[in-house]
């Protein structure tokens, strides 16, 4: 057994290899495309950098880019912050209403997500713009800083409270000098996800945008409806290693959470 | 030092303590014993102050403790995971109680020196948690407790996580420790060899009530109580009927081993005709293949039931005449190899009529 574990068979090995380039193929071709030096997403005619020159003239992405690079700083700060809030107030108050009630955003479709934020907006008559994409985005992520939070804490070992009181720790120093250290790799992991979540957010934000305010995602697709240009996939490849340093990052701080 | 006074604790229809009262003195090594849920770690979590009593007092030097806050107590706990924050260094983990104090820096590390010379870790000063072992860990959880000389020390079953030959050694250094420091130690285990070995008294505890409070030497000989009597030790019980009273000898019939004489237990006045329970230490059993008896011993034969090799003793479990069965022990302190008896030897016992101990 220990040996077919450690010398999977050959078919295995296909098996998975067919799955990697069906996974990986597609994102392969953007980042190589966005060096091709032809308008065309056909054949390789050789290297450029000039749709990365182009795109870094192209003063409607910049703008959206900024956008989204802001929509998700503070989408992500809000949402940490009522995330671990949500995620301590679920640990404590050990009620399965609260949790589903924080949580369930994560489960929910995103288009009905988009559409309910869209009347509400309507219904209170906020303008639709940057406001109302933080907001939007918030409200999606609080759940999974929450998730991340949460579980860090139910990992902790509850006595290490009690003790922190035992030795004379007010309630809030012992917050502040044992739990709130011990959950920062949570709630920077939360952070992170919820950032990395609101950059890359299309549904959501497509429905709670207002003019002036498209992000990078929306003006991907815009440019998109006309032709697959070389300069799409030159935003595509940055936007994926923004993403891919994210994740990156949040995974060497929080296996678990990752894997939860 | 410490009154516990009629305290009650319930959780929904469970009740965790039922009008518990105790007395510790100042300096003394006390223990509660018992089973899992038998109320001691509740007490003990009522005397540091992470819960609330429903009913009752407790006072330490006279003054009530109810309500105060954990952390406006002069006790001190050391947990059974010992709690030590991972995120802090050994010396910081100890600093933590005189932080807490505004003690001016430079007193609080000559402080934490100090006290790890004490617990003979000097050198680990600066690691984390996760690089001790769990005996360094331990030391370190009992030096951050006594740091800032706290009038009571809780010690919530903390050599459970620790093997055999550690706890031991542990149990050595906990001993020398407290006479060393003179500090009140309030010591919870469910482990009663480690009780009689620690403790100046025990306090046994069953289902919320405390069942007998006595040093382990009297705990040990003259239980109180069939409860007592099972938990400490190994012990025999025999369920018996009172068949004639004398000044200072009971007569007492036993199922199927008939009547017998037994010293009288000078705590309880038994009558003709009271149930009553025999209990008989197996190593207070003598066992031979043929006895020769004197007046004050009984005698019985019977033969090896079953047999426990425990290295330097061995238990034999005796099947009498009419089924009941006995537990004797003997040492084997014989030289060379000792095999004395093997199973379904026949065997004779015997005990001295003061060997036993009467309990209603």
């Amino acid at each position: 057994m220990a040996k077919n574990n450690a010398n999977p068979s050959k078919l295995l090995i296909a098996a998975g290899g067919v799955v990697y380039m069906f996974l990986y193929i597609p994102l392969a071709v953007v980042v190589l495309f966005s060096f091709n030096d032809s308008k065309l997403n056909a054949e390789w005619v050789g290297f450029t950098w000039k749709w990365y020159d182009k795109l870094f003239q192209n003063g409607d992405i910049l703008h959206a880019a900024a956008n989204s690079l802001i929509i998700a700083l503070i989408s992500a700060l809000l949402a940490t912050i009522l995330g671990t809030l949500a995620g301590l107030a679920i640990y404590r108050f050990r009620q399965k209403w609260l949790s589903a009630l924080v949580l369930g955003p994560i489960a929910m479709p995103d288009i009905l997500i988009g559409v309910s934020l869209l009347l509400m907006f309507i219904l209170f008559n906020v303008t639709l713009g940057m406001t109302s994409i933080i907001l939007a985005h918030v409200s999606f992520c609080i759940g999974f800083v929450a998730l991340a939070v949460q579980s860090r804490l139910s990992g902790m070992d509850q006595s290490l409270v009690e003790a922190a009181r035992d030795l004379g720790a007010t309630p809030f120093q012992a917050f502040r000098l044992v739990t709130l250290p011990l959950l920062k790799p949570g709630i920077i992991a939360g952070g992170m996800m919820a950032f990395t979540l609101s950059i890359d957010d299309f549904v959501i934000t497509f429905f709670t945008a207002g003019v002036g305010s498209s992000t990078l995602p929306l003006e991907i697709y815009s440019m998109v409806k006309i032709a697959v240009t070389p300069e799409v996939n030159a935003v595509s490849t940055l936007l994926m290693l923004v993403t891919l340093v994210l994740i990156t990052a949040l995974s060497r701080i929080s296996p678990t959470v990752l894997r939860n | 030092m410490l009154e516990i006074i009629d305290v009650s604790r319930r959780f929904g229809d469970f009740v965790a303590l039922d009008k518990v009262s105790l007395n510790i003195q100042a300096g003394e090594f006390f223990t509660l014993l018992g089973p899992s849920g038998c109320g001691k770690t509740t007490l003990l979590r009522l005397i540091a102050g992470f819960d609330q009593v429903d009913e009752g007092e407790i006072l330490l030097d006279g003054k009530p403790l109810t309500a105060l806050n954990p952390e406006q107590r002069p006790i001190h706990t050391v947990f059974q995971s010992y709690a030590l924050f991972p995120h802090m260094t050994v010396a910081e983990n100890i600093a933590f109680p005189l932080r807490m104090t505004k003690i001016a820096k430079p007193v609080i590390d000559l402080m934490v020196r100090e006290i790890l010379e004490d617990v003979r870790l000097p050198d680990k000063a600066k690691h984390y948690p996760d690089e001790l072992s769990g005996g360094q860990k331990q030391r370190i959880a009992i030096a951050r407790a006594l740091v800032n000389r706290p009038r009571l020390l809780l010690l919530d079953e903390p050599l459970s996580a620790l093997d055999a030959k550690l706890r031991e050694q542990m149990q050595i250094e906990l001993i020398n420790l407290q006479k060393e420091i003179g500090i009140t130690f309030v010591y919870v285990t469910h482990d009663q060899g480690e009780a009689l070995a620690l403790s100046h008294r025990i306090a046994v505890m069953n289902k919320g009530e405390i069942s007998q409070i006595d040093e382990p030497s009297v705990l040990y000989s003259c239980p109180d109580n069939r409860f007592v009597a099972d938990f400490i030790g190994q012990c025999n019980l025999l369920d018996a009927t009172v068949v004639s009273v004398a000044e200072k000898q009971l007569r007492i019939s036993i199922a199927g081993l008939g009547e017998l004489d037994v010293c009288a237990n000078p705590e309880i006045d038994f009558a003709v005709g009271d149930t009553c329970a025999l209990t008989l230490r197996p190593e207070k059993i003598r066992l031979a293949a043929q006895l020769d008896i004197t007046d004050d011993e009984v005698l019985f034969s019977g033969k090896v039931h079953d047999m426990l090799y425990l290295g330097d003793v061995t238990v034999y479990i005796i099947e009498l005449a009419n089924g009941v069965l006995i537990e004797a022990m003997l040492a084997n302190d014989a030289p060379g190899r000792t095999r004395l008896f093997d199973t379904g030897d026949a065997v004779q016992i015997a005990w001295h009529t003061d060997a036993g101990h009467l309990v209603a």
